[in-house]
């Protein structure tokens, strides 16, 4: 060997060694510092699963109990870690089963590398055992697909599709490698992927654009902030701050981009959309300028478009040119990375207070109180509200815990009433709104930043969807915390029947199993809540355990969550009750 | 919105593949596609395709950046009629028991169409340029008896440079 370097000219042609084409996938997610894989074995796949076994002490990988908890695992990783989430499945089935939460990913920039097992490439069209044509199916939900049929195209393929997943506006990226090209041998070696001469992930910044922005800030009496998941997703938090900071304008947050800045900034004015707090949805339509920074005008947030902020002037901060203009006209779009581009604005913006402004904010913030929030926190019902068990949680966490909520009515209560102190630590299914999503997502959260405390809300409908995970949970003994919200409904559909249907329930009525004594079987430290005396003592046991925990509160059943924008109205139309 | 006919010119990796993903994003908009034609262009390794449709300029206008964010989408662009030169070319397959009526001569000669194939029983006509034209055409030859009839998607040259070279070089030197 000695030898042999020495002859060798010192050279930049690296090594290769010849593997098979399994082996090399393990070796790329190895060099793209990857350890943690959700997943689910089957046929197609095996021989990769094989080679995992080889690498067990460098790669840990997660037996969910269902393809689809792997992606929501897998997103709820990425969500809390900014890193990328990886999945494997096998063929058929098990690519179908990874759709939802590839969807999901998509609609929410989350970054995911998928990789399916696919049947032998001489078997490709022959409708072979467990074949589907995952690539075609995919198509509409993924940032980018490929289907690898040579081994050697393995490396190259792997590069890109890490690359492509976590840069720009991020996104899943689902690669389909079929039996033979994992069998077959090549000369590995592993490059990272830098560029795609087809792709520009971060379109570049027109500094002119910055300073008619600044101006139009500059001009405003009445300018208000939306911020989006984008200043999460481009750790632009700080910059966001400083902003806020110098020009003292109100700011509110999409679902999404809750926990970007913390709930209790004294320029938070809370939550935009059709169950968002009051006063930011009107202010909306009064507003003289509106600044969306990394967020996309969607139908929830908006309300009836054709009465959206029509007395403002628009700014757009966006990473996505095909946000731009998609639902909003604006009047200045300032493409590029926010992190960057906020950076660039500070300069340019005056030193402002907008106190007399911020104050119209606190008013309708005071009507709230006393129509809504002051209700859901000193409830004169017996029945207990989501909104007093979410306070519950924020008092024994001190906001510091990553909250995971599903979706419904439990969604919503937990977005307007959970505090946060860090960013990263609202993660719900936002854009899909995916039921199912938040018991695997949080086990996935859990796993990126196990020294936090994290705890899912969930709905006693939503829970069902995906409760087999609690089988993931027993064998890996992942600490996570479940609060299900127990309302005997599918109350969120409920609520619209109630409010638009004339009370017409049809098939929102949900008869439960004992939850607790599922938990246990599943050996969880599990407990049930029905009364408001025993509600504390409850939350501070499942925050103090060390170990996984189950808690069902039973909740008012025919509760509703408000303020809300019903469909097809305006922003301005949000009612209160 | 008025809906006008508008050409997209998409330029593309030679991945298989995208022809889907390139049609999804029209159709899930409920955008009929009036023609497609994939070729190569005039850059090696990368191809062309060329879609018209009748379409609103507002909405194809956010479909073309929908499509240049595909990442093996290198640029999309959209032309309105008078921005590009274009032809389609037509082909009629007649009994050949009609072809030596003086009519018939007269006709491919006034049309500048040609005869590209003369079989047992049929001929067939060739016609290339606007839609207009081999309409015009098609009149003419039916009364003949038109035994097949098919026309192909717009072939189109804009007038506006694209600038695909410069993309393809701008990323790699990133
Ligand atoms: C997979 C899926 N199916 C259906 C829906 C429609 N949906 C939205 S909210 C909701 C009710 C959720 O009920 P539950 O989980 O009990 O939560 P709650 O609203 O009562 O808090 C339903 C059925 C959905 N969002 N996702």
């Amino acid at each position: 060997m000695e030898v042999q370097t020495q002859t060798k000219p010192k050279s930049s042609i690296k090594k290769t060694i010849r593997i098979t084409g399994a082996e090399a996938l393990i070796k790329c997610l190895l060099a793209e510092g990857i350890d943690l894989i959700y997943g689910y074995p089957g046929g197609a796949i095996m021989p990769i699963y094989d080679k995992l076994y080889k690498y067990q002490d460098q790669l840990n990988h997660v037996l969910t109990r269902h393809e689809q908890g792997a992606t929501h695992a897998a997103q709820g990783f990425a969500r809390v870690t900014g890193k990328t989430g990886v999945v494997f499945a096998t063929s058929g089935p098990g690519a179908t089963n990874l759709v939802t939460g590839i969807a999901d990913a998509l609609i929410d920039s989350t970054p995911l590398v998928c990789i399916t097992g696919q049947v032998a490439s001489h078997l490709l069209g022959t409708d072979a055992f467990q074949e589907t044509d995952i690539i075609s199916i995919s198509t509409p939900v993924t940032k980018w697909n490929y289907q690898v049929t040579k081994s050697s195209e393995i490396p190259k393929v792997i590069a890109k599709a890490f690359y492509i997943a976590n840069s720009g506006r991020p996104g899943p990226v689902l690669i389909d490698i079929t039996k033979d090209a994992q069998f077959g041998e090549l000369d590995f070696v592993y490059e990272k992927c830098k560029a795609i001469r087809s792709y520009t992930p971060v379109p570049e910044m027109d500094i002119n654009k910055v300073k008619a922005a600044a101006e139009l800030i500059n001009n405003a009496k009445k300018p208000f902030i939306v911020m989006g998941q984008g200043v999460i997703l481009g750790q632009a938090e700080k910059e966001l701050k400083a902003l806020i900071k110098k020009t003292g304008i109100p700011i509110a947050s999409t679902a999404l981009g809750l926990s970007g800045l913390e709930t209790d900034h004294p320029l938070f004015v809370g939550m935009v959309g059709m169950h968002g707090h009051y006063a930011p949805n009107i202010k909306t339509n009064e507003c003289d300028v509106l600044i969306a920074i990394g967020m996309r005008f969607d139908d929830r947030v908006t309300g009836d478009l054709k009465r959206y902020a029509k007395q403002a002037r628009i700014i757009h901060f966006e990473i996505d040119p095909a946000e731009v203009d998609k639902n909003v006209k604006t009047d200045v779009a300032v493409l590029g990375d926010v992190k960057v581009t906020l950076k660039a604005l500070l300069p340019f913006v005056n030193e402002t207070s907008h106190i007399q402004w911020h104050q119209e904010f606190k008013d309708l913030y005071e009507l709230e109180y006393e129509v809504v929030i002051k209700d859901q926190l000193n409830p004169k019902k017996s029945g207990l509200t989501m909104g007093e068990v979410i306070e519950a949680i924020n008092k024994y966490t001190k906001g510091e815990a990553v909250i995971v909520s599903d979706v419904g009515q439990h969604q919503m209560f937990a977005c307007r009433y959970a505090k946060f102190t860090r960013t990263r630590s609202k993660i719900t299914s936002g854009g899909l709104g995916t039921m199912g999503f938040a018991l695997p997502a949080a086990i996935g959260a859990k796993m990126g930043v196990p020294d936090r405390e994290v705890i899912a809300i969930i709905g006693d409908g939503g829970y069902q969807m995906t409760i087999q995970e609690l089988g993931t949970i027993f064998q890996t003994k992942i600490p996570v915390k479940i609060v299900v919200l127990n309302n005997s409904f599918l109350g969120m559909v409920r609520q619209w029947q109630e409010m638009f249907f004339d009370r017409r329930y049809a098939s929102t009525k949900m008869v439960n199993p004992d939850f607790v004594k599922i938990a246990e079987g599943y050996d969880i430290k599990a407990k049930r809540v029905d009364k408001r005396e025993d509600l504390q003592a409850a939350i501070q046991e499942m925050v103090q355990s060390k170990e996984a925990y189950f808690l069902e509160v039973v909740i008012e059943k025919e509760d509703n969550v408000f303020p809300m924008i019903p469909t097809g109205a305006s922003v301005s139309e949000v009612r209160l009750e | 919105m008025e809906k006008e006919l508008l050409t997209v010119s998409i330029y593309t990796e030679n991945f298989v593949g995208l022809l889907n993903r390139i049609t999804t994003i029209f159709t899930k908009r409920h955008v009929n596609i009036e023609s497609i034609t994939a070729s190569k262009s005039e850059i090696e390794n990368v191809h062309r395709y060329t879609i018209v449709v009748r379409e609103s300029e507002t909405l194809i206008k956010k479909i073309v950046k929908v499509l240049e964010k595909q990442i093996d989408v290198i640029g999309a662009f959209y032309h309105s009629e008078d921005q590009t030169i274009y032809q389609e070319i037509s082909l009629y397959k007649v009994n050949v028991e009609n072809v030596n009526n003086s009519k018939f001569k007269e006709i491919i000669t006034t049309n500048h169409a040609k005869i590209v194939a003369v079989e047992k029983e049929f001929v067939v006509i060739e016609k290339s340029g606007t839609k207009e034209e081999t309409d015009k055409l098609y009149n003419e030859l039916n009364p003949f008896g038109l035994m097949q009839f098919v026309r192909s998607g717009r072939v189109v040259i804009t007038k506006q440079k694209m600038k695909i070279s410069e993309i393809l070089n701008n990323n790699k030197n990133n």
